[in-house]
């Protein structure tokens, strides 16, 4: 039971809302404290395991050239290009943008296409306002709440798309875990099996961004969340 | 042959220079925080392969103490305007998406081109690619714009000091799944989960399972990390070998109940709190966005894994 200290340290840290990096830093040497391992130990096993994953920082390396994009008005850009578009809603919009991460990520493009700092930010959460700022002015929280969809839609289009591509890491280390425990399983047939969720998550999340452009038509209905009380940075 | 390790230094070089950036901001209060920060991220990807293991542990702590004690500070490194932007808008025209668009276009190109030549290795083919396409992207953008030699680079420092601590997270909550795994964390879950959990007809195993790798992957941030053990302890000595489920369908299904799990936790940073960082939203409006989803889509799961594997 002991070995759940470090799970402990990061529910209560989050709970109480200290700094993320000083809650991660705590339940490791919770961690190995309660494993027994010394100080020593410790670090060395996080210091590997931090240095394996520098691949998951590799994204930042397109901040120079998004930086110097929206320099140069990419972001303006797009508002101007969703404004003259008729009939172009922040729902459909997004739904579309959706699908299209969905059939990359299914063929195996999930790292190549998309992304938050590539795609999202720089692109489609302009867009998506300028397409709700046809109906007029934007308050704070409508625009937090397009915002907050348009990195939805890019986070649910990949992790619902990605594991019909058979080759996918995801596929594959189910594969190895099984093949570990003496069955022998098809990549291909848990491809298949994937699709009804894949399917199930477009109709849901879809049915959600309808709903979002009718909340933003309509002024009196209650605003969904947008988050609380977290930082603000307002721009 | 191009590695990640060439892809490291590239990342390295360009941490270093946003750290000497941040030390010459004299408006910055903070500035010795920022350099200090962004010089010890430089460092990891530069000399972290040639590093001892207890000196990169020793490296992760100081960035922690510099980020998470609030030594960094916000910063406003000179661009250009609202109306200047404007205008540029006008005056490049679609060009703008174009170049936007080299990243993916190389990355993807690279993906399927690259694999099989020796250039590259073919493992870690779409990283690199991604960094040979911010590499073209960056020579057309300097050809085509003229912008200031610097200007690129104190654009990266302005977006990078928008993300802040942040920026750490990801990496960091892996090796934190990584020492949750070494201290036997998973196995004791898996203990606890069959213990004291409703196990007693095929639809409360199917349950039990799906939720099991949802909470679980909300507390590790990962449905990789969740699915060994989970699967281990419930999936398939109960789902699969006591009901006769269908393994497949299980397994599939299994890891998808935990991507449900993955929407809704700031475990997964670079998901969730990272774009909420780079979107000037509060932290956790996007998790709020995809709770919704996620719940429904669990449900749904749940009902299909019943259906499906019995």
């Amino acid at each position: 039971m002991i070995a759940l200290l470090g799970i402990a340290v990061v529910i209560a840290g989050f709970l109480i809302r200290i700094n993320p990096l000083l809650v991660i830093a705590a339940a490791v040497l919770a961690t190995g404290w309660a494993a027994g391992f010394d100080i020593v130990h410790t670090l060395a096993l996080f210091g590997h395991a931090f240095n394996e994953n520098r691949y998951v920082s590799i994204v930042f390396l397109v901040l120079p050239v998004i930086g110097l994009l929206e320099r140069e008005g990419l972001q303006e850009r797009a508002r101007l290009l969703i404004a003259r578009l008729r009939g172009a809603t922040v729902g459909r919009l997004l739904l579309i943008y959706m699908l299209f991460r969905q059939a990359m990520s299914a063929i195996g493009l999930a790292g190549a296409v998309g992304g938050h700092a590539q795609v999202v930010r720089p692109l489609l959460a302009p867009m998506a306002e300028a397409a709700a700022e046809k109906e007029g002015p934007l308050t704070e929280e409508k625009r937090n709440t397009i915002r907050a969809f348009s990195a939805s839609v890019d986070n649910i289009g990949a992790f619902f798309g990605e594991d019909v591509f058979l080759a996918m890491s995801s596929v594959l280390l189910i594969k190895g875990f099984l093949e570990q425990n003496h069955i022998i399983v098809q990549p291909l047939s848990i491809s298949l099996w994937s699709i009804p969720t894949a399917i199930a998550a477009a109709l849901i999340h879809g049915t959600r961004l309808w709903l979002l452009d009718r909340k933003l038509k309509n002024p009196k209905s209650p605003s969904p969340p947008s988050g609380g009380e977290g930082r603000v940075r307002g721009r | 042959m191009i590695t990640l390790e060439h892809i490291y230094i590239l990342m390295g070089a360009l941490f270093a220079v946003v750290a000497a950036l941040s030390l010459r901001d004299r408006a910055n209060r903070k500035r010795f925080g920022n350099a200090i920060f962004w010089a010890l991220f430089a460092a990891s990807f530069l000399f972290g392969s040639h590093l001892s293991d207890f000196a990169n542990g020793v490296l992760v702590l100081a960035l922690v103490v510099v980020g998470g004690f609030n030594f960094i500070g916000r910063t406003a490194p000179a661009t250009t305007t609202p109306d200047q932007r404007r205008e540029r808008a006008q005056r490049y025209g679609n060009g703008l998406f174009y170049i936007a668009l080299i990243i993916p276009l190389i990355a993807l190109i690279g993906t399927l081109v690259l694999k099989g030549s020796g250039l590259v290795d073919p493992k870690q083919v779409t990283l690199i690619s991604l960094g040979l396409g911010v590499i073209v992207a960056l020579a057309v953008g300097y050809t085509l714009m003229k912008p200031p030699t610097l200007a690129p680079l104190e654009e990266a420092r302005r977006l990078a000091d928008t993300i802040g601590w942040a920026a750490l997270l990801p990496q960091l909550l892996a090796s934190l799944g990584a020492v949750f795994a070494a201290g036997g964390v998973g196995k004791e879950v898996g203990v606890i989960a069959t213990q004291y959990l409703p196990l007693g007809t095929p639809f409360a195993a199917v349950a039990t399972y799906c939720i099991g790798m949802a909470l679980f992957t909300i507390v590790m941030g990962n449905a990789f990390a969740a699915f060994p053990v989970m699967t281990a302890a419930i999936g398939l000595p109960l789902v699969v070998g006591h009901f006769h489920g269908d393994v497949t369908v299980m397994a599939a299904l299994g890891m998808l109940a935990g991507y449900c799990g993955t929407l809704a936790t700031p475990m997964a940073a670079n998901f969730n709190i990272v774009p909420a960082a780079l979107l000037e939203i509060p932290d956790y409006a996007v998790i709020r966005a995809q709770i919704p989803t996620a719940i429904p889509l669990l449900i749904v799961n749940i009902v299909l894994m019943y259906v499906l594997a019995f």
